[in-house]
């Protein structure tokens, strides 16, 4: 399969399984520490990286996806690791082709700045769309099947992204996924977009797949989910994290198990989703749950 | 439609230029420094606090507003100096140790600036001790932690700890908040208060002044 082989599976309805989270397992299972940005891993322990991929993998998904959510240079920066920004991405993307093989695409996941964009917030828009082009430029060099823009709840962010995607990568298939939060009022972004807007918009820009990502478990989503669709004219995808973590004996635990989130997907998919993973908190038995159930 | 009403409207309209010159006429009618903070400035970013809590209106808004509410201070700043006003109390506040996301934090500033406290902002990535100094040094009565990540947050343990084992804790109290956090996470790492969001943080540090 294909980027472009990707795309024909949804725009005909097919449902694809993608993987889950990599930055609270690289915490929970490789001892990251907190704080410590999870593309250090990439260059420090890229057997890791390898065997995090060969789990999803096995546990089903079609898609994997690159460790390089703050990857742009803006974020590598507050780490002392921009210079760092063409070998991270490249060699993140060279870690899961190797566990992939023809197996699976590889997805180059590119998250937000950190920043705000003026007049908000310090950034200058030229400046966030130039480090998305540097690190898509990376992530398509070294051969990205996909990009995944995720996490974003500025449209304009998002939009810069996309834009840059489409200029350094234009053959490269975008799957482009904001963060909403239901609220009394409906369902927002925290700076207002509703799913309605971010779907045309992203389209416009050139996305071919939108959705949500993150947020606050997988019964929410379905709300957020079947706003998606009604206003989007390209296939939806969806990736809720576990809920949110609690504390027990000293370590973070995601209440939403592998088997709550596979109970609550096929609501996912009967609200119009057809792009599937997890984030936070979600782990290969996520997906290898959510691959049986959707299979039956 | 008397002079603070129409400051108040302006910070929240988000509109720098008028709340800087509708405080300066008030000033020079004679109006006190004090009264233009509390019944203009104050006034209007309680609103826009009370309006975002209720996602009436996003982010954007609260940050405009909260630049209109700064070039009201500015105006006020040299004469508020001298007349010395009391404030609703002190807080110290950062993100913790690792997190360099500091837009929640500054939001949760803003806020409580808006409302009168006097806040100290430590920036991003502070270290448990360096909260902990500074609300001693500065007699702040509470301390507020933010945290974006999932990654992060589990540092907020270390600075309740800290406030406990310098035997601080009658007189400092700790507040968390942040996108992963929940009230039975506060609760676990034995903190004082948990604020869902940053409109909310407000009335829990008011709580937390009350009862320090």
């Amino acid at each position: 399969m294909s980027g472009a082989g990707l795309l024909a599976r949804l725009q005909r309805g097919e449902v694809v399984i993608g993987d889950g989270a990599w930055g609270t397992l690289l915490i929970a299972e490789a001892g990251l520490p907190p704080g410590a940005p999870p593309e250090r891993v990439i260059l420090d322990a890229p057997e890791i990286v390898g065997a995090i991929a060969r789990r999803y993998l096995e546990a089903g998904a079609e898609i994997l996806t690159t460790d390089t959510f703050g990857g742009t240079p803006l974020r590598l920066a507050a780490h002392g690791l921009a210079e760092h920004c063409e070998e991270i991405n490249r060699r993140a993307v060279e870690l899961v082709r190797e566990a992939a093989a023809t197996r699976a695409l590889v997805s180059g996941s590119v998250g937000p700045t950190g920043t705000l964009l003026a007049p908000l917030g310090p950034a200058r828009p030229a400046e966030v769309e130039a480090a998305f082009e540097r690190q898509i430029a990376a992530l398509a060099a070294a051969g990205a099947d996909l990009l995944c823009v995720e996490t974003m709840i500025d449209l304009a962010e998002a939009l810069l992204a996309v834009q840059a995607a489409k200029r350094v990568a234009p053959a490269v298939p975008v799957v482009a996924t904001m963060t909403f939060e239901p609220t009394p009022r409906g369902v927002f972004t925290v700076m207002g977009v509703t799913p309605a807007r971010a779907a045309a918009a992203l389209a416009e820009a050139g996305a071919e797949v939108v959705g949500a990502n993150c947020g606050n478990g997988i019964e929410g989503m379905v709300a957020v989910v079947a706003e998606l669709t009604r206003h989007a004219a390209v296939p939806v995808a969806v990736r809720p994290n576990a809920g949110l973590p609690q504390l027990v004996d000293g370590a973070l635990v995601w209440p939403e198990n592998p088997a709550f989130f596979a109970a609550h997907a096929p609501a996912l998919v009967a609200a119009g989703a057809r792009l599937l993973g997890g984030c936070c908190g979600t782990t290969p038995a996520h997906i290898g749950a959510l691959r049986a159930v959707l299979a039956a | 439609m008397d002079l603070l009403t129409r400051i108040a409207n302006e910070v929240r309209a988000g509109e720098p230029d008028a709340v800087r010159a509708l405080a300066a006429e008030a000033l020079a009618a004679g109006v006190a420094p004090a009264e233009v903070l509390r019944g203009g400035l104050i006034a209007g970013m309680t609103v826009v606090g009370d309006a975002f809590r209720l996602r009436e209106i996003f982010l954007p808004d609260v940050l405009l507003a909260a630049r209109a509410m700064q070039s009201g201070l500015e105006v006020l700043r040299p004469q508020l100096a001298a007349g010395g006003v009391p404030t609703a109390g002190r807080v110290v506040l950062g993100t913790v140790r690792g997190d360099l996301h500091d837009i929640g934090k500054n939001l949760v500033g803003i806020l409580l600036g808006g409302a009168g406290f006097d806040v100290i902002d430590l920036g991003v990535d502070v270290p448990p001790e360096r909260f902990v100094d500074s609300a001693v040094e500065h007699g702040a009565a509470v301390i507020g932690i933010s945290a974006l990540l999932t990654t992060t947050m589990v540092g907020m343990r270390e600075v309740v700890a800290l406030v406990r084992e310098r035997g601080l804790a009658d007189r400092i109290k700790v507040i968390v908040g942040g996108a992963p956090l929940t009230e039975a996470f506060a609760r676990e790492i034995g903190a004082d208060g948990y604020a869902y969001d940053a409109a909310s943080a407000v009335g829990r540090v008011k709580q937390l002044v009350g009862a320090a």
